[in-house]
């Protein structure tokens, strides 16, 4: 008892020693505080004061010069140019709609200029200013600038806007910028780039703009500078000059990405050309298109609405965003994953008898040719496209087996090209659609997934990308758009590196098998003869159909009967040259029917512009624009004399 | 009779103390009804926020430190727990994941570590026999460093320095080893070269950035260039309540929060900013008096916690607005806007009364 009290108090004695001992360091660490102080507020309060009260110093930053965007030819996508805006603060003004009229007596300013600073109003806060009229002339800006005292809280400024000189020309791939809104300074502040964007008012939205924004937006330099009561700069204290930002070269060809867009003519759809030994990606196009200078001073409503309310939905980045059914041109992979699970090797063949039926139903699969193709092996079936074939072998591999094998080919997931935004696509598995609809998967879901069809959804790019891994012999590039960054003030350049993005191991003998029955497509007797028709190199190549709406058991699809929005997508992959690719290629064009007429010629103009440098001649007569490739291109010149092959008209 | 109730009402409450509150508050909602501009409804805001806060302060005050005793480890572990329920599932705001969505109302599990932290390791140290073993400052350590890395990752860099804090003072009231102490310093001092070596180019930059405001001069730099003008320029006597020209003119930002400090040193100068180190000073004694006479181990050691915490709002807020500390979310206790740190405080200056006046009951 005598211890433990003993022991209390010695302990009760440590415990105040210790209490004293931070008793006295908060005294001393108060004292430093005291100190401080008496040092700002007494030593050196002249020098605070004369900062405070006569002169203040403000921080101006200085926007560095945005980086341009350059073809592979160092063509002009993106730049800059100085234009006067004349813009007002709404915090400083006291009647804004009296001050806006006044100001349009002496400066145009349409109702379109108001619309749009109504818009831009909103999104930006009180004491920002927002521009009610962009690029005024010499004129019109000396007049205000007379009448200048008369309008407190309006300014004449020159700023920077950034231009696409070739308008609609790969606009999804190029992008915009537009004017930082809630959501992006949200996004800078997380990303700790906020202070980098004082006084900057545009960031990429979209496209390569977006993807590259650190890169092309430089870093923001500043001036100190004392201003007088008025508000007025009085000289430069000191100043840090900003590091403008980097220029990216593309891989983009300027005159291939016209010669596609131009190939799609009305049509809607996209177009994505590959390198497949590199992943430079050659082409982008995504029709229709629109034209990025638009949003670039914020976009007014009604040409929104006009954008975003039309059924040709311009504003998709189709390439990336756009999901379709992949249809026939699925089959080439089908057939690599049953090759190389040692499933229907030649010289294995079926006879066809234009259908297939699953054990135990009398439901019927059926061939898109009625009285069925007779014997078919694995290359014929690629090359007459044989349903029938791709049915049984689909539900041989079965679901698993063939998912897991072509997910190799980046379908099911991102291809990681330097854009953001890209969807996934979808292939399904039992899984998959448990959680999805809570339904188990059937047997009848497997067969049709073999045509490329039921559930299987992909974007052009993942075709694109898998038809460039195919024609690679299974070594994927990874995909992308930007080939270097240049440093403006050191001119130092960063050559982007090629990546390996996966490399299947194919056996070369069946690699063999599909590359002929590819090649086989373009040649008379294939589906898509009339596109390898006088080429001077060989074509490999796949077409495809997918449906947008499903025709009932026994009825006909008839393309002329159908609304034009419900007709079947058309669909086409190809690379060549067939021996050594440097191209691959995949175009949807939607609603265009059959993948061999109206998808296949596109790609054929930009593979002999390519390859051979050949600019297509245009079209003289254009008598359906519906269908305008029922007649055979005529700038596939001898075309137009060969018969079509029945097999040309279906898939 | 009515002055019999009064007394009851007033029987737990420290004289002393809530004087010195008293007057703190007030200089606090005179300093933001000129900061935010002379706006009525943020001081009508803050009144509510006092009003709350002082009531969670009467029951905090009424509550027997040893039933504190008994609540620490469940609040810990209730704590704990939802900081993991943020870490899996809280919502994001300005880039920090720190608020739990219960339907009704939105929580900052955080906030409740400020109390349950220094309880929980008074609670661990006063079950110890005998003078502590090293083994238990390594527990201690344990259970102070789980929380704070979970607030860390949020990341709340101010709330978990301060958690540090009053757990760390927990352990140095408990004994913990001066050569420990110094070593730990030792081997910190001896690897910084070795992790800075570790750190990517960028974080190496942020921390520069943290420690030297003055080379991010549009960012982090801006607020402490515009704070020190401020304080600077008030002078022996300040430029007058509502005079502040930097505060006025729009130049200092978050000037009713973490840098409030600024408005008020600006306006009533070195004078007032004494006077203020003096309230603050004379809390702070009164807190080490009444942890020095407290009876159990276990309110000795939450008593000076608290007590030393709040001298480390108080500093570290103080020494970053004047530029001597890096800046770092921490409030100025009792003035700065905001309900959550008003309400934290105000039941931890609660529970030091409650020590100081349960005290004979238990001698009895």
């Amino acid at each position: 008892m005598r211890a433990e009290l003993k022991n209390f108090q010695h302990e009760q004695y440590y415990f105040k020693l210790r209490l004293g001992f931070t008793a006295f360091v908060v005294i001393t660490l108060f004292s430093v505080l005291a100190l401080r102080f008496s040092y700002l507020q007494i030593k050196q309060y002249k020098h605070y004061q004369t900062l405070a009260e006569n002169n203040r110093i403000s921080l101006v930053p200085i926007v560095p010069n945005r980086g341009l965007i350059l073809d592979k030819n160092g063509v002009v996508l993106a730049h800059n140019f100085f234009v006067y805006t004349l813009e007002i603060t709404p915090s400083k003004v006291d009647d804004l709609e009296k001050t806006i009229s006044e100001v349009s007596k002496l400066v145009e300013v349409s109702s379109l200029d108001r619309k749009r600073f109504n818009k831009l109003r909103e999104e930006s806060r009180n004491f920002e200013s927002v521009p009610i009229r962009t690029h005024l002339n010499e004129v019109e800006a000396a007049s205000f600038a007379v009448n200048h005292y008369r309008f407190p809280g309006v300014e004449i400024k020159s700023r920077l806007f950034r231009h696409y000189p070739l308008g609609k020309l790969g606009a999804h791939m190029v992008g915009y910028i537009g004017r930082i809104n809630d959501k992006d300074l949200e996004n800078l502040e997380k990303n700790g780039d906020l202070s980098n964007y004082k006084g900057s008012d545009h960031v990429g939205k979209s496209g390569i703009e977006q993807f590259y924004e650190r890169q092309l937006h430089g870093t923001t330099g500043f001036q100190q500078v004392e201003i007088d009561a008025d508000g007025r700069a009085v000289r430069v204290l000191s100043s840090t000059a900003p590091i403008p930002g980097s220029n990216l070269v593309l891989t983009i060809d300027s005159k291939i990405q016209e010669i596609a867009e131009t190939a799609f003519g009305e049509h809607r759809g996209a177009l994505v050309a590959i390198n497949p030994k590199t992943g430079e990606v050659l082409s982008y196009v995504s029709q229709p298109t629109f034209d990025p200078n638009m949003f670039v001073d914020g976009i007014d409503v009604e040409n929104w609405r006009l954008l975003n309310d039309s059924l040709d939905k311009p504003l998709i980045n189709r390439p990336i965003r756009g999901i379709y059914p992949p249809g026939s041109t699925f089959k080439p992979f089908v057939a690599m994953a049953g090759l190389e699970n040692d499933k229907r090797v030649p010289p294995f063949s079926i006879s066809d008898p234009g259908y297939f039926t699953l054990a135990n139903s009398v439901h019927k699969y059926r061939d898109w040719k009625p009285s069925g193709h007779g014997m078919v092996d694995m290359q014929r079936a690629i090359t007459i496209s044989c349903d029938t074939f791709f049915y049984g072998l689909a539900l041989e591999l079965g679901i698993d087996k063939l998912t897991s094998f072509v997910r190799h080919f980046n379908f099911g997931r991102k291809t990681g090209i330097d854009i953001q935004g890209e969807n996934e696509g979808l292939l399904p598995t039992p899984e998959w659609k448990m959680r999805r609809f809570k339904q188990p998967w059937y047997q009848g879901e497997t067969v049709i997934v073999g045509i490329g069809q039921g559930y299987t959804l992909v974007t052009p790019l993942q075709l694109a990308q898998a038809t460039a891994t195919l024609a690679n012999n299974g070594v994927a590039m990874k995909p992308h758009l930007v080939a270097k960054i240049q440093k403006t003030i050191t001119n130092e350049t960063q050559t982007v590196p090629l990546i390996v993005q996966d490399t299947i191991p194919l056996k070369p003998e069946n690699i063999d098998i599909v590359k002929r029955g590819m090649i086989a497509v373009t040649q008379p007797g294939g589906t898509a003869a009339a596109v390898g028709a006088n080429a001077p190199y060989s074509i490999a190549a796949k077409t495809g159909t997918a449906q947008v709406i499903g025709i009932k058991q026994n009825a006909k699809y008839n393309a002329s009967s159908i609304d034009e929005r419900h007709r079947d997508h058309a669909l086409f992959i190809a690379y060549a040259p067939a021996e050594d690719p440097t191209i691959a290629i995949a175009v949807i064009v939607e609603n265009g029917n059959h993948g061999g007429t109206t998808a296949g010629p596109i790609a054929r103009k930009v593979m002999d512009y390519y390859l051979l440098g050949k600019v297509p001649v245009p079209e003289i007569a254009k008598d359906d624009k519906k269908v305008p490739s029922k007649s055979p291109n005529n700038a596939l010149g001898t075309a137009a004399t060969q018969p079509v092959p029945e097999e040309e008209l279906h898939d | 009779m009515i002055n019999q109730l009064l007394k009851q009402f007033f029987k737990h409450i420290d004289p002393f103390l809530m004087v010195c509150l008293f007057f703190t508050l007030m200089v606090g909602l005179f300093v933001l009804y000129s900061a935010s501009g002379q706006s009525v409804a943020r001081i009508y805001g803050q009144g509510i926020n006092i009003v709350v806060a002082l009531s969670f302060m009467w029951v905090a005050a009424n509550i027997a430190p040893n039933q504190l005793e008994r609540a620490a480890l469940p609040l810990y572990i209730f704590g704990v727990l939802l900081l993991i329920a943020v870490a899996l599932f809280g919502s994001i705001s300005h880039g920090a994941q720190r608020w739990l969505n219960l339907g009704f109302t939105k929580i900052q599990p955080s906030e409740i570590m400020r109390i349950a932290m220094p309880m929980m390791l008074a609670w661990y140290f006063s079950k110890q026999e005998g003078k502590p073993k090293m083994a238990d400052f390594a527990i201690g350590s344990l259970l102070l460093l789980v929380p704070v890395a979970l607030i860390m990752k949020q990341p709340d860099l101010g709330t978990s320095l301060l958690i540090t804090a009053s757990g760390f003072y927990v352990l140095f009231l408990a004994g913990l080893s001066w050569k420990l102490l110094l070593g730990s310093g030792v081997l910190f001092a001896a690897s910084t070269p070795i992790l800075w070596s570790m750190l990517h180019d960028y974080q190496r930059k942020r921390i520069e950035i943290l420690l030297d405001p003055t080379q991010d001069p549009l960012g982090a730099g801006y607020h402490t260039i515009q704070a020190i003008i401020a304080i600077g320029s008030g002078g022996t006597a300040g430029k007058g309540w509502l005079n502040g020209t930097q505060a006025q003119l729009d130049f200092l930002p978050e000037r009713t929060t973490d840098f409030i400090f600024a408005v008020f040193g600006e306006e009533f100068g070195l004078l007032g900013n004494l006077l203020l180190l003096l309230l603050f000073t004379l809390i702070i004694l009164r807190g080490l008096v009444i942890a020095s006479q407290a009876q159990s181990t276990f309110a000795r050691l939450l008593a000076g916690s608290i007590t030393l915490t709040f001298f480390t709002y108080a500093f570290v807020n103080m020494g970053m607005v004047s530029g001597i500390l890096p800046v770092v979310g921490v409030p100025l206790p009792l003035i700065s806007y905001g309900g959550t740190s008003m309400v934290t405080l105000c039941l931890s200056l609660g529970i030091l009364m409650s020590i100081h006046t349960h005290k004979k009951l238990v001698a009895t």
